[in-house]
């Protein structure tokens, strides 16, 4: 009867008809994919193929469609506060569901969707663009998925088991301590969060290691393509930055859970600390978040432009005081704390300053448009539909930069438009550039241009009609996080969700546009699908799993440019050798599995169930350290029949 | 290998020499000087951070390999992330005021709380 009690009233999320439907539709959607993995017989393939892989191209794909699950449920969530926004007195949602909807759709945004989305890009193409045959530890690179994968799990079962963190996703002290916010709900963030952390950071070290240590022979630093340089400043920054995140969501942790007093307000707590460490994470994760972004338009502009890169250096050392500068900024998300002049003045300056790298950037991608002969593509689209709308966002940012006028504008729905302006305009167009230019690498034939067109003009027109007046309503006063809205607010409001639905029809026609072109795309017979520049348009489609089969001499930048000016390949049957390529592994996989079991335990503080899931994940860590499994060799004349079968449709 | 052998280890030398007069120099600054502590204990911090660079420079060879640059880049950034949110923390979290402006808030008392 307790445990009935204990069920109904805590454990699952009760009394709301959306979340039932949701809890219906959950259940139906898991049975159907266990009955079509079982009548298919696919269990044994699912293990095999993909959940026990190091291979860092399926690992990217599994990145990207979760990246894409969680863009889906994130706009969801998007969708639902805009309805309840439209109309004065709207009764969709109360402030309670409210909530903790904009705190996951947050949330889920940033670190579930835009970050995934681009580690997925760069887990796939990085490697293929240095000419490496894998990560530098494809074991860990397995790891990070599956660490984000279950902190993603985790933090999206809140909201039908124990109910989602309502506290924003900037989650700040005291409105998140255990005093105002008690229950489960705020330590799925902090675990959600702190599980997947583990994988980003193991991201960051596995791609620094990798771009410093397996590039071809003769791809010196300087030679490298721009979205390599951006993932390698992008592992820099990660590493640094990180941590910061994992001490902050510790710390609350144990406030939370064992009553300690780091960000309480009685017991000499700070909560403002929370604030101060949360942002000096945070500001460089917007950089995480941009920079990928900014290599990936690089690479594209480039390339549809029919141009060298223009001012390739300036791109690295803007990139390079990015780095440094995104750690120095923090305090301008929180200058209305009343922080004396030295330290707001300071930190306005800083954040003025950071528009300069940027702004070389801008330039250098006009530069390496002019007296292009550029092709209007759907990649080129989302690169060109960029610019703009970034710059408007990175303009009232630095309106927003000037601490004075910050009082004004601060948590109005100003800021709520020049966030999404800068993360929508730059992350996502970057991420649908991205997918969309290197889709026939990874599938063997190109998105439908027609319908990808289509959906890309809905996106960005629809893009601009919802966010371009939140600049207005925020400027006649509208905070951010109301769920309710003044009657005066109503026409810019109703036009905002209007922009939002014509969105969601880019994002379905999106998507339909995968299962169009997998139907009926033409399929790629090189591997050169548009006229790349960059290696990784070197290899064959499918890219056979071991990448290369001999190594080209790397001679200059724009290093397949250069091959295919000499007619060379990465196929030189007198250069063959037998190939070491690392193992396939359960052990990832099993051990966040357990993560994901302590995690849970403490979300609820089962310490036992947590002790010994915690047990668990050492067991693995253990069997791993006594793995003496060294790889194995695919042979020469394995190496042949693959290559020989790859290039049939090019002679 | 063969360097070893050849050549007289300057850098050795320099190091050790160098390890020596600074901690000489500490342990005065600490026992035999009549400076103010605050004097004292910022000549000691700079005395170690200087001791430090030595370390790394001549006994640990951190820009003799090839990824030297790296190294000494990536300790650079690492020294200066640290010093940003130290010292950054401290600053921000004293609302930048070094004395009590007879302000009220809990931040403020807490900074007083430790100097004491």
């Amino acid at each position: 009867m307790d445990l009935l009690n204990f069920l109904l009233e805590d454990f699952f999320v009760t009394g709301q008809p959306l979340i039932y439907g949701a809890m219906v539709s959950i259940v139906l959607v898991s049975f159907a994919i266990v009955f079509v993995l079982t009548y298919f017989k696919k269990w044994g393939w699912l293990w095999r193929e993909w959940l026990t892989t190091v291979d860092h191209k399926k690992i990217g794909i599994m990145y990207i469609i979760a990246a894409l699950a969680m863009l889906f449920r994130g706009g969801v969530d998007a969708l639902m506060m805009r309805v309840q926004l439209t109309l004065p007195g709207m009764e969709f949602l109360d402030s309670q569901h409210y909530n903790e909807i904009f705190t996951t759709h947050g949330t889920i945004m940033i670190i579930f969707m835009a970050m995934p989305f681009l580690i997925g890009l760069m887990n796939y193409i990085v490697p293929l663009q240095i000419g490496a045959r894998d990560v530098a530890f494809p074991f860990l690179n397995a790891l990070s998925f599956w660490s984000f994968a279950f902190g993603a799990l985790l933090f999206n079962i809140s909201f039908v088991i124990g109910g989602s963190p309502d506290a924003g996703w900037t989650s700040y002290t005291p409105m998140a301590g255990a005093n105002l916010n008690p229950g489960p709900a705020q330590n799925y963030y902090l675990m959600g969060l702190q599980v997947s952390g583990i994988g980003t950071l193991a991201t960051g070290i596995n791609f620094i290691v990798t771009i410093l240590k397996m590039r071809a022979p003769g791809m010196h630093m300087m030679r490298m393509p721009i979205f390599t340089w951006s993932t390698l400043i992008t592992s820099i920054i990660i590493v640094f930055a990180f941590p910061i995140l994992t001490v902050a969501l510790a710390l609350m942790t144990i406030d939370r859970i064992f009553g300690s007093h780091f960000f309480t307000l009685t017991g000499e707590g700070m909560p403002m600390m929370w604030a101060n460490l949360f942002w000096l994470w945070g500001h460089p994760e917007v950089y995480i978040v941009i920079l990928p972004a900014f290599g990936i338009f690089s690479e594209i502009i480039s390339t549809f432009a029919r141009k060298q890169l223009f001012g390739y250096k300036a791109m690295v050392y803007s990139m390079v005081v990015i780095a440094a500068l995104s750690f120095v900024v923090w305090v301008h998300h929180f200058f209305t704390m009343g922080a004396g002049g030295a330290v707001n003045s300071f930190f306005s300056i800083t954040t003025m300053l950071i528009a300069v790298p940027t702004g070389v950037k801008i330039f250098n991608w006009l530069g390496t448009m002019y007296k292009g002969r550029i092709r209007f593509d759907t990649p080129m689209l989302w690169s060109l539909a960029f610019i703009p709308c970034f710059v408007i966002g990175g303009v009232t940012g630095v309106m927003l930069a000037m601490a004075a006028a910050d009082y004004q504008y601060h948590n109005t729905y100003f800021l709520v438009a020049h966030f999404h302006y800068v993360l929508i305009a730059g992350t996502v167009f970057g991420c649908f550039a991205g997918l969309t230019y290197w889709y026939p690498k990874m599938f063997g034939h190109k998105l439908n241009e027609k319908i990808g067109k289509i959906s890309f003009w809905f996106f960005v027109i629809g893009f601009n009609i919802c966010f371009f007046p939140m600049y207005f309503l925020g400027l006649a006063g509208m905070p951010r996080r109301t769920y309710t809205i003044e009657p005066e607010w109503m026409p810019l409001n109703v036009t905002a969700s209007i922009g939002a639905v014509l969105m969601a029809i880019g994002f379905v026609i999106f998507v339909y546009n995968i299962y169009y072109s997998f139907r009926y795309s033409k399929r790629e017979t090189t591997g050169d699908a548009w006229d790349g520049r960059a290696l990784e348009w070197a290899t064959t489609t499918p890219v056979p799993f071991y990448n290369f089969a001999t190594l080209p001499h790397i001679d200059g930048s724009e290093a397949f440019w250069r091959l295919k000016e000499r007619g060379g390949s990465t196929y030189e049957t007198d250069k063959l050798k037998p190939i070491h390529m690392p193992s396939d592994s359960g052990v990832p996989f099993i051990m966040m599995a357990l993560m994901f079991v302590a995690s849970f335990a403490l979300v609820w503080e089962w310490i036992t169930l947590a002790i010994v899931g915690l047990i668990g994940v050492i067991v693995c860590m253990v069997i791993r350290s006594f793995d003496y499994d060294d790889g194995f060799y695919v042979s020469v004349d394995e190496i042949k029949r693959t290559e020989e079968k790859a290039r049939e449709g090019e002679q | 290998m063969s360097e070893l052998t050849k050549r007289v280890p300057k850098q050795h030398i320099v190091g050790f020499i160098g390890s020596i007069v600074l901690t000489v120099l500490a342990a005065w600054t600490a026992v035999g000087s009549n400076l103010p502590v605050p004097w004292i204990i910022t000549a000691i911090m700079v005395l170690a951070v200087i001791q430090a660079f030595i370390q790394l420079f001549m006994f640990m060879h951190m820009t003799e390999t090839d990824s030297g640059k790296i190294q000494a880049g990536n300790m650079l950034y690492g020294f200066f992330i640290a010093v940003v949110i130290v010292a950054g923390s401290i600053w921000t979290m004293s609302f930048g005021y070094t004395h009590d402006h007879g302000g009220n808030s809990d931040t403020e008392q807490h900074e007083e709380h430790m100097d004491h």
